[in-house]
């Protein structure tokens, strides 16, 4: 049985850590680009990210002051078993977010959109957003946290199927120099793509693929893996670097996720990453102890599932043995 | 550890800053601060220019630099405030403060994210003296964190939160920072872009355009959104 003691100071742990440091594999994405970058200004800008970093971990204070708007991800085993029930769940990571918040310190990011608010504690109505997931097979639980700017380079439009490519391909450049001008969208960034869905389905898939894969992970289906390629090497060809200046580094890494749509439309949405790309998610056992780790793992094949039912893998193994 | 930046000017100013310090500052110089500053966006803004509040404090007397930013920072049980990182907020939505707010401040620096229009820093910026500085990558909390060295006070924390009260700060070796427009309204920012915008025609060439349309200020991708 997993306590919800123990998850709450998890969930702070992951506030802490997605806070302060930054991913290996987005490091190694940015330190990749600096060596390629031939724009000085935009060179300038990474390696001085680069210092911040590590300024960042050495200090245990925030890589960025924006908090963003922090959120969850949880996943949790269909054989997982937690006391407190689902609210109680999410009661914990309320609570951890108001205590992370003033012990990190975070920036107080959260108001009401109308009254402007602010409970100094990234609470609220609707705040902190706690979205779902389950897995077969396994009784652990997941908890990602991503702290996430909210302002620029995030955009949806819908496309219809004879649009084709050339349709992405525009869309996606048109968020990207848009967004991209005086740096509002903070590029160099893991670029996310929803395709599909309905219109929040899409934003959502977008977001997602943005914030929780990690630089190098390739879509399965190897058609869109190739245009997730595609679109990076693109992005990188505007002739805009970090900053807006002139440059080639835009988009650390792209990443294509798709829903089954209506038949007649191909609704894009398009969610640029932080140059501080704050995510850490940690894995709860059975027993109640901690893993940490940075990549969210968490469009699993459960996820991606095409079929009404769902044979785990190992099921499959069994069948077939 | 990374390795440290080279290759820019870099300079040094201590604020208050003096018409002579800004005078030699051209565009794309790297720079640091020392001294004292304060935080102020569009809460102060509303609050003074807005509402009619007096301010809080002696300006430009204790301080001539404006920074747009709300810190990572929280409020101790014993009332000491904790500065963890420091990152700007986009300054172009504030443009339309700035004549009143540098008359009645005195500023002679604004710092903040992605600057503003050439056209503002003429219209707004010279008449004033003033010059805009850029954070770097948005941002260095980090290293802009490190640059505090202390809260001097924190004015209408009750009245608008963490993220929007007015910050004092003592800082030295503040920075990086860039210069984005000088003392003649020259702006890195659209100088640079003028630069990238050059490409776009050849980058969309071969593209076809979606079937539906949408209304739109602007479809000329050379332009920009603020």
């Amino acid at each position: 049985m997993i306590e919800l003691n123990q998850i709450e100071e998890a969930a702070c742990r992951i506030m802490a850590n997605a806070a302060i440091d930054i991913p290996d594999d987005y490091r190694q994405g940015i330190e990749t680009m600096v060596n390629s970058e031939s724009g000085d200004l935009s060179c300038f800008v990474l390696k001085t990210m680069l210092e911040n970093w590590d300024a960042a971990t050495a200090d245990r204070r925030p890589m960025c002051a924006d908090s963003g708007l922090p959120r969850f991800y949880v996943k949790v085993g269909d054989n997982a078993r937690f006391s407190g029930g689902f609210t109680g769940l999410e009661r914990a990571l309320r609570s951890a977010t108001a205590r992370a918040t003033h012990d990190i310190p975070l920036r107080p990011n959260r108001v009401h959109p109308l009254w402007r608010t602010d409970h100094n504690n990234n609470v609220g109505i609707n705040a902190p957003e706690i979205e779902w997931s389950f897995e077969p097979d396994v009784d652990w639980i997941d908890i990602t946290t991503v702290h996430k700017g909210g302002l620029f380079g995030t955009d949806y439009r819908m496309l219809f199927p004879g649009d084709g490519v050339d349709g992405i391909k525009r869309f996606f450049l048109d968020t990207l120099v848009a967004f991209g001008k005086r740096g509002l969208a903070c590029q160099p960034a893991i670029v996310g793509i929803g395709l599909g869905g309905s219109k929040d389905t899409c934003m959502v898939l977008g977001k997602q693929a943005a914030c929780l894969r990690t630089v190098g992970d390739r879509n399965p289906d190897p058609k869109i893996a190739a245009l997730e390629l595609e679109l990076q090497e693109i992005g990188n060809s505007i002739g805009m670097g970090a900053m807006g200046f002139v440059g080639k580094s835009m988009v650390a890494d792209c990443h294509i996720e798709v829903g089954y749509t209506h038949t007649g439309g191909m609704p894009m949405s398009v969610h640029t990453f932080c140059l501080s790309s704050r995510r850490a998610t940690v894995r709860i056992a059975a027993d109640g102890s901690a893993a940490y780790r940075t990549d969210p793992q968490w469009f699993t094949p459960y996820m991606r599932r095409e079929t009404v039912s769902w044979q785990s893998p190992s099921q499959d193994s069994r069948q077939s043995g | 550890m990374a390795e440290p930046v080279t290759g820019f000017k870099t300079v040094r100013l201590t604020v208050p800053v003096t018409d002579e310090d800004l005078a030699g500052l051209a565009i794309g110089t790297i720079v640091y601060l020392d001294g004292v500053i304060y935080t102020g966006r569009e809460g102060v803004y509303q609050r003074v220019l807005g509402d009619g509040h007096p301010l809080p404090l002696d300006l430009p007397a204790v301080s001539n630099v404006n920074f747009h930013c709300s810190p990572a920072a929280s409020v101790d049980d014993d009332g000491s405030y904790r500065v963890g990182g420091v990152t700007a907020t986009a300054s172009f939505r504030f443009a339309k403060w700035m004549t009143e707010w540098f008359r009645l401040s005195g500023a002679k620096i604004i710092i903040g994210k992605g600057g503003m229009s050439e056209a503002h820093y003429r219209e707004l910026f010279l008449p004033a003296g003033a010059i805009y500085l850029t954070t770097v990558g948005y941002g260095t909390g980090a290293l802009l964190g490190r640059g505090i060295r202390g809260v001097r006070a924190v004015h209408w924390l009750e009245e608008l939160g963490n993220a929007q009260a007015m910050w004092v700060f003592e800082v030295e070796n503040f920075g990086p920072f860039i210069v984005d427009s000088d003392l003649e309204g020259n702006s890195l920012f659209e100088q640079q872009a003028r630069l990238v915008n050059a490409n776009l025609e050849n980058l969309y060439s071969g593209l076809r355009p979606p079937a539906l349309s949408r209304y739109g200020e602007t479809d000329d991708r050379k332009d920009e959104l603020i």
